[in-house]
Parts: C-alpha cells; sequence; structure tokens
C-alpha cells in the first residue's frame, strides 16, 4: 500500500510541552515555520538540522524556555524583547566564521518586532543578514497581558486601548510592518496567517531559501487576548483573510510594483489584469471576522466605528495596488 | 620582537583586539572611543585581522550581536563609551547572566545632561553591579595589556564573565604615548583559541540558552554570577603573574606607590594615577608622609588587597571621578563596607573630583590633603568633598 508523504515534515523543533494557552495560534505558527525551515535546510544544504534560532521576549519565549526545561529541539537563544534581530546577527556572523552551513531564525512578537524592536529589525535588515525574521502577529503584547502595540488593529480592545466613553478601544490603524520591511529592498518579504497553513509553510521555505534577510509576517490568533473561542483560532484567521481584514501577499527585492497579491478564497470576485491582482469584491463583510471575538464586540454598538475600520481596510489594500470592495452585513 | 611605538589608547586597543583574535566585532561609534572601530575596521579591510566586523545600527545591537555571537561559541569584541555604554545596560546584565566572556573597552566619559564628552568614570562605575569584571588602565600600555588579561580571565571556565577595560577619555584615549606591541605568538600562547566547553548553538547538539527562570531556580542563577566574581579574585591574580613572565609587566589588583611609612594614602585609579603618584613624590620631598594607591581591578571588588592596604595608613583619601547619591562615590561605599569590621581601620575620606573632563591639577590635591591632614590629626572634617568646584558659579 503506498503511503502519501506527509504535507509537511513529521519532524519536530517546537515540541510539545510547551506552556502556552490551549488553543494558542502562535505556538502553531511556530511549529509550521520551524518544520518550513527544517524542510528548506534539507533541501538547501542536505541537512534539516542546519539552523540556528533568535528569539524576543514575549509569549513565545516564556511558555517555551522555562528552566529547567525546553520545548526546542534546534539551537536556541533568547537575550532580551527588542533585539531578536540584532543577536540574530551576532548568531550569523559566528557561523559565518565558523563556517557553519545553514540560516538563522529570528523570531518576534508584534511588540517586540514593529514597536520596540523595530531600530534592531531595520539595522539587521539593512546589512543583509543571512536571517530570516519571522514577526508572530497577535496584534497585541501578550505576555504583559494583553495591551496594544502598533500591530493592534483599529477599534480593538486591549488593556490599554479599553473602549469608554471617550473611547472607542484603539484608535489608530494597524502599522503596515510587511511594508516597512520590504522598504529595505530585502530579497523576500511576505505576509502568511496560520488560517492558510500550506501557504505559510511554503513562505517559510522560500524565506528560508532565499539568500540574504527575508521577514514574513504571519497572523496568527490569540483566544486569551482576542477573547475569541479556543478551538476556532484557524477559523478566524482564514475569516480574516477572506474577508479583506488580513492581506496575503509576497514583495521581492522591495518591487513595488510587483507586489504578489493572493486570492483571499471565502467567494471573493477577483480582477486580473496581466495576471496581476487590481481589484477584489469580498462577499464576506468584516462584520463575520469581527463578531467571533470578545476585543471588537464594543465595536457593535458603533457601526461608525467598523465603518471607520473598513475604509483603513480599503486604504491598505489600495497601497498594495488593489481595488477592493467590502460589503456590509445585510441587515 | 615586540614592537615599541607610539600610540593613542584607541588605538591599543584597537591593537589588542586584532591580537586577541575575535571571530565578531560589533560596534557603533562614539565620542571618545570612536577610533577604536575605524581602526579595527582598517585591520578587517586589510586582511590584517580575519573577523566578521558588524556595523551596527545602535550599541544596543552591538551588545546584542556580541551576545548572540558569543552564544553561537566564538571570541567577540566591542568598545563604547558614556551614553553607549548607558545603553547597552539592560544587556550587560544579560551577558554576564548567560555567562558570556565578551570583552567591551570602554572610553571612560561623563553621561549627560549636561552633555559632555570627557573624561569621568561615571559610565563603567554605573555599571559595576552587573557582574561584568571592571579593569581600569591608568596608560596606553595599560589599555592594551588590559585587555589582553581581560580575555584570559573572562574565559576561564571557573570565571565564564564578560569584562570592560575602562581608559580615561581624551587623557588617554587621543593622546600619543609609547606602546610595546607584544609578539602575536606570544599573545597566541598567552590567549589560545576560545573554545567554549559546551555547545553553542550547534544544531548537532542544540542547547537552550537564555531561559526564563522562575523563583525556584532565579537566585541560583545569579548566585552563580557571585560565585565566579569570587573566583575571579583567584584567576586574576594568576593571569597577572602569566603575563608579568610571558611580556614582563607586572600587574596587581592594587598597585602601591611608597606606601611603606604612609600616613595619608591617596587610592584612584586610571590615568588620575599618574598624576598622584608625582603629587606623592611632591609631597615626601616636603616631608609629609604620603603614599599612592591604584585600583587595576574595581569589580570584582579586591576585598583582600583593600584590608592589606588599609593597615597600612592612618588615612585613607580616595579620589574618584563618579557620584553615587548615597554616601559620596562608588569607591567610598566600597572601602567603607570593606572595612567595616576590621578592629583597626583608618579614617576614609572621600573626595569627588575631575567630572566632565575638569583637570585635576595639584592645587586640588592640596585641597584634599589639607582635609585628609584634619581627619589624621583628629580635627573635625567633612567625609564627603567635592574638589575644585567653582563655587562663584554655582
Ligand atoms: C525593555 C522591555 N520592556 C518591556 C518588557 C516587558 N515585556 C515583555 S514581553 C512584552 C510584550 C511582548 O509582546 P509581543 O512582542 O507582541 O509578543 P507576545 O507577548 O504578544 O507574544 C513586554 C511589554 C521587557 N521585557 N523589556
Ligand atoms: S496569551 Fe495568546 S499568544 Fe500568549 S500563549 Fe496565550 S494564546 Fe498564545
Amino acid at each position: 500500500m503506498a503511503v502519501r508523504k506527509p504535507p509537511v515534515t513529521t519532524r519536530e523543533y517546537w515540541a510539545p510541552g510547551h506552556a502556552a494557552c490551549a488553543g494558542c495560534g502562535c505556538a502553531t505558527a511556530l511549529r509550521l515555520a520551524t518544520k518550513a525551515f527544517s524542510e528548506a535546510m534539507e533541501e538547501k544544504y542536505g541537512d534539516p538540522d542546519a539552523f540556528a534560532i533568535a528569539q524576543a521576549t514575549g509569549c513565545m519565549e516564556v511558555v517555551s524556555a522555562v528552566f529547567p526545561y525546553t520545548a526546542w529541539k534546534a539551537p536556541w537563544v533568547h537575550v532580551a524583547f527588542e533585539n531578536a534581530a540584532a543577536v540574530a546577527s551576532g548568531v550569523e556572523a559566528a557561523w559565518k566564521k565558523k563556517g557553519l552551513k545553514g540560516k538563522i531564525l529570528a523570531i518576534g512578537g508584534d511588540g517586540g518586532t514593529a514597536d520596540i524592536g523595530m531600530q534592531a529589525l531595520s539595522g539587521m535588515l539593512e546589512r543583509w543578514h543571512n536571517v530570516v525574521y519571522l514577526m508572530y502577529d497577535n496584534e497585541a503584547y501578550m505576555n504583559t497581558g494583553i495591551q496594544r502595540s502598533s500591530s493592534t488593529p483599529y477599534g480593538a480592545w486591549t488593556t490599554t486601548s479599553p473602549p469608554g466613553k471617550y473611547s472607542i478601544g484603539e484608535d489608530k490603524p494597524k502599522k503596515w510592518v510587511a511594508l516597512i520591511a520590504a522598504a529595505h529592498q530585502i530579497p523576500y518579504v511576505a505576509t502568511a496567517s496560520i488560517g492558510n497553513p500550506f501557504d505559510f509553510v511554503r513562505k517559510m521555505k522560500k524565506a528560508a531559501k532565499v539568500d540574504g534577510p527575508a521577514f514574513v509576517q504571519v497572523h496568527c490568533t490569540c483566544p486569551t487576548g482576542w477573547k475569541s473561542p479556543l478551538e476556532k483560532g484557524v477559523e478566524i484567521a482564514r475569516l480574516a483573510i477572506e474577508t479583506g481584514v488580513w492581506p496575503l501577499f509576497e514583495i521581492e527585492n522591495g518591487d513595488f510594483h510587483n507586489i504578489k497579491i493572493q486570492s483571499p478564497g471565502g467567494g471573493a470576485k477577483v480582477k486580473r489584469e496581466g495576471g496581476k491582482i487590481v481589484a477584489i469584491e469580498f462577499k464576506k463583510p468584516i462584520e463575520e471576522y469581527l463578531k467571533l471575538q470578545g476585543r471588537f464586540k464594543h465595536l457593535f454598538k458603533q457601526p461608525e466605528a467598523i465603518d471607520q475600520l473598513r475604509e483603513q481596510i480599503k486604504a491598505m489594500w489600495k497601497v498594495l495596488g488593489v481595488e477592493v470592495t467590502l460589503p456590509k452585513p445585510e441587515e | 620582537m615586540p614592537i615599541r611605538t607610539v600610540m593613542k589608547a584607541n588605538e591599543a586597543a584597537a591593537w589588542a583586539a586584532k591580537l586577541a583574535k575575535p571571530k565578531v566585532i560589533a560596534a557603533f561609534p562614539i565620542t571618545p572611543s570612536t577610533l577604536v572601530p575605524e581602526k579595527i575596521s582598517e585591520f578587517v579591510a586589510n586582511g590584517e585581522l580575519d573577523a566578521e566586523f558588524i556595523k551596527v545600527e545602535s550599541e544596543h545591537s552591538a551588545i546584542s550581536a556580541c551576545v548572540g555571537a558569543s552564544a553561537a561559541g566564538v571570541r567577540t569584541f566591542t568598545a563604547t563609551a558614556s551614553q553607549g555604554l548607558a545603553l547597552m545596560h539592560e544587556i550587560l546584565f544579560i551577558a554576564a547572566g548567560m555567562r558570556l566572556p565578551i570583552v567591551i573597552a570602554v572610553g571612560n566619559r561623563a553621561l549627560s545632561a549636561p552633555i559632555n564628552i570627557w573624561n569621568d568614570w561615571q559610565d563603567t562605575i554605573s555599571e559595576r553591579d552587573t557582574g561584568w569584571l571592571q579593569f581600569y588602565a591608568e596608560n596606553n600600555q595599560e589599555a592594551l595589556d588590559l585587555i589582553l588579561i581581560a580575555y584570559k580571565v573572562a574565559e576561564d571556565e571557573r570565571v565564564l564573565l564578560p569584562a570592560m577595560v575602562g581608559f580615561d577619555a581624551f587623557i588617554l584615549t587621543h593622546t600619543v604615548e609609547p606602546v610595546e606591541i607584544p609578539d602575536q605568538e606570544l599573545v597566541d600562547e598567552f590567549l589560545g583559541e576560545y573554545e567554549p566547553k559546551h555547545a553553542y548553538l550547534d544544531p548537532k547538539r542544540p542547547i537552550t540558552q537564555g531561559t526564563l527562570a522562575f523563583p525556584a531556580h532565579y537566585m541560583e542563577a545569579r548566585y552563580k554570577v557571585w560565585e565566579a566574581n569570587e573566583n575571579a579574585r583567584k584567576v586574576i591574580d594568576e593571569v597577572f603573574a602569566e603575563f608579568e613572565k610571558k611580556f614582563g609587566r607586572k600587574y596587581q589588583k592594587i598597585e602601591e606607590y611608597r606606601t611603606d611609612d604612609a600616613e595619608i594614602i591617596f587610592v584612584t585609579m586610571g590615568s588620575l594615577a599618574g598624576t598622584v603618584k608625582e603629587y606623592v613624590d611632591h609631597l615626601r620631598e616636603k616631608g609629609v608622609k604620603a603614599g599612592a594607591a591604584k585600583m587595576t581591578v574595581y569589580r570584582p571588588f579586591p576585598i583582600e588587597e583593600v584590608r592589606e592596604l588599609a593597615k597600612k595608613a592612618k588615612v585613607l583619601a580616595l579620589l574618584e571621578k563618579n557620584v553615587t547619591f548615597s554616601v559620596g562615590g562608588a569607591l567610598f561605599q566600597d572601602f567603607s563596607r570593606t572595612l567595616v569590621n576590621e578592629k583597626e581601620k583608618p579614617v576614609i575620606v572621600d573626595f569627588i573630583l575631575g567630572l566632565g573632563g575638569r583637570d585635576v591639577t595639584f592645587k586640588d590635591l592640596d585641597e584634599a590633603l589639607a582635609i585628609a591632614q584634619k581627619a589624621l590629626n583628629g580635627e573635625e572634617f567633612d567625609e564627603v568633598n567635592w574638589i575644585g568646584l567653582r563655587k562663584e558659579i554655582l
């Protein structure tokens, strides 16, 4: 009887037994990312283990490396919150000098990447280190108990963006971190989601195989911080793609004229010109994504805030070169 | 054959780095130590030093990259000063806690505000509790030698702690002095290749570094840093002895000068030690029984040596270019605490001086002497004294 090859390696580097919350989408992202990395290393260097990880402080760090235990089956180092990219630079330089073949994976949350770690990230990308930087984007500082970051979406509740008489929750649009990364004209930038794991694995492999720096921003759910049902992580992440909230794309060598936008699915109508997506008519309203999460609950009492969010999402797609129509839910 | 030449302390530090053959250097320019990374860039550009030089975007990333490289098991180096060192502060604790033998050359400079690029020791003194070893150079030769010594101590299995070597801004960093560059082969023999015993970020033997520790383990980890600092005292003596045997230059944690029959001993660090030794000669000519002592090692604090020194004097006059907002300067606190339970102990008087590059002249030292003499004669005196203050602009 023929045995089907599993879609991604059965090797584990992020082992069971870590202390993440049940249903943590970021844990799923890290597990997939390391598997993808391993496959890429096997294909590129003939050695599935040829990588090391430098990780920023945050949820994924504290749940995986509690002395005297570790969830890591790969060489792994954590130094501080803001410096995963700089630490990875040092590791990469050391590997180069030692003649070790392989690639360094730097990992940070949205806080450790988009906020406090932005400078170190920019430096690392600009210096062209052979590092893949993976930003797992759960859209807030979860490790310190759900405070807003510059990657928190408009309208979201966090403990430092609480809705109130004078507040609708987070009042700034989400930062376009992947575009900032791409502005460094590095070989590879991509957004991904645990709502599309095959795509994520493909992108991580691609990132791991390029020579030079790469940046991948993966949207991942956090049931604790998003106040969402534990078992609906992947579904929610997929809805973010299908409603237009989270665009999936790739940018190579900082070529903003050639952003590879991907079809969102979910019945969306996609218009192409010369193979390139130029317009998307989404079928599912963003409310379908929002309503599964307690962090957006208050918005449903202020529909104009949801409209505001819709406008921001359109503006984001416009920067990506795509005209989108975002439906309102049927009354 | 060693080369005798003249150079600035910054160049001496770069030469020391070259001789130590670090595999990764990460640095960011800051006055007064900018010449260190510049010189190293030249060495690397000319193929005289086979290292990866990461031109980072900040000191925070410089030290972070050093931690990454050191965690990957290679010898690393960086240089900084003042605000740069302060920006590294958080990571200094981490480097020590992770037991990574990184070496930093620091051109000792004042801290803002007001912004000031000249010499005092507040930068390194502020990092005295990070777990790093601290050496202070009196001259450019010492800047070079102490960096080599720092590597040897830092990488010793009984220690495994990072180390910083301070040399005074402009007084040394930019002043040309005779320096002997030791033979590379001798340095190679002295230092050897850095080969960490444990696997570091090795895919074949993966380990997890920089973990989280709950209360059940944190204290023990801190204890190990403390213990390593304790061990360093002995190791430093051994390394000093070996250095002297190989290179002929003698180092001591506390170097004494005309202390044998001294009543008042002036204690200081760095380049000020030179001035103070001369001042002691001058006092001796006038029949004043004065001596000098220079702290070459400040962390680990040389407890035994301080106790021995204290037996020799009636007054210890501490001359320090730093302030803590407790009682006086850092040296004053360390000396006082070290001697508090001794049966026979000298009176300790603290002098804060030379901050932000203010010259320390014989006139200033006369002012200090007058107060120290009051203490010697049992008259009333102030424990903490600011010397050379311009009272007219206060
Ligand atoms: C310099 C510094 N400031 C603040 C903190 C506290 N802190 C640790 S993790 C964290 C938030 C992490 O957020 P993010 O990067 O989004 O990762 P997540 O916890 O969501 O996985 C904060 C604020 C710290 N460790 N260091
Ligand atoms: S708080 Fe969120 S990101 Fe952190 S472990 Fe729990 S689910 Fe994962």
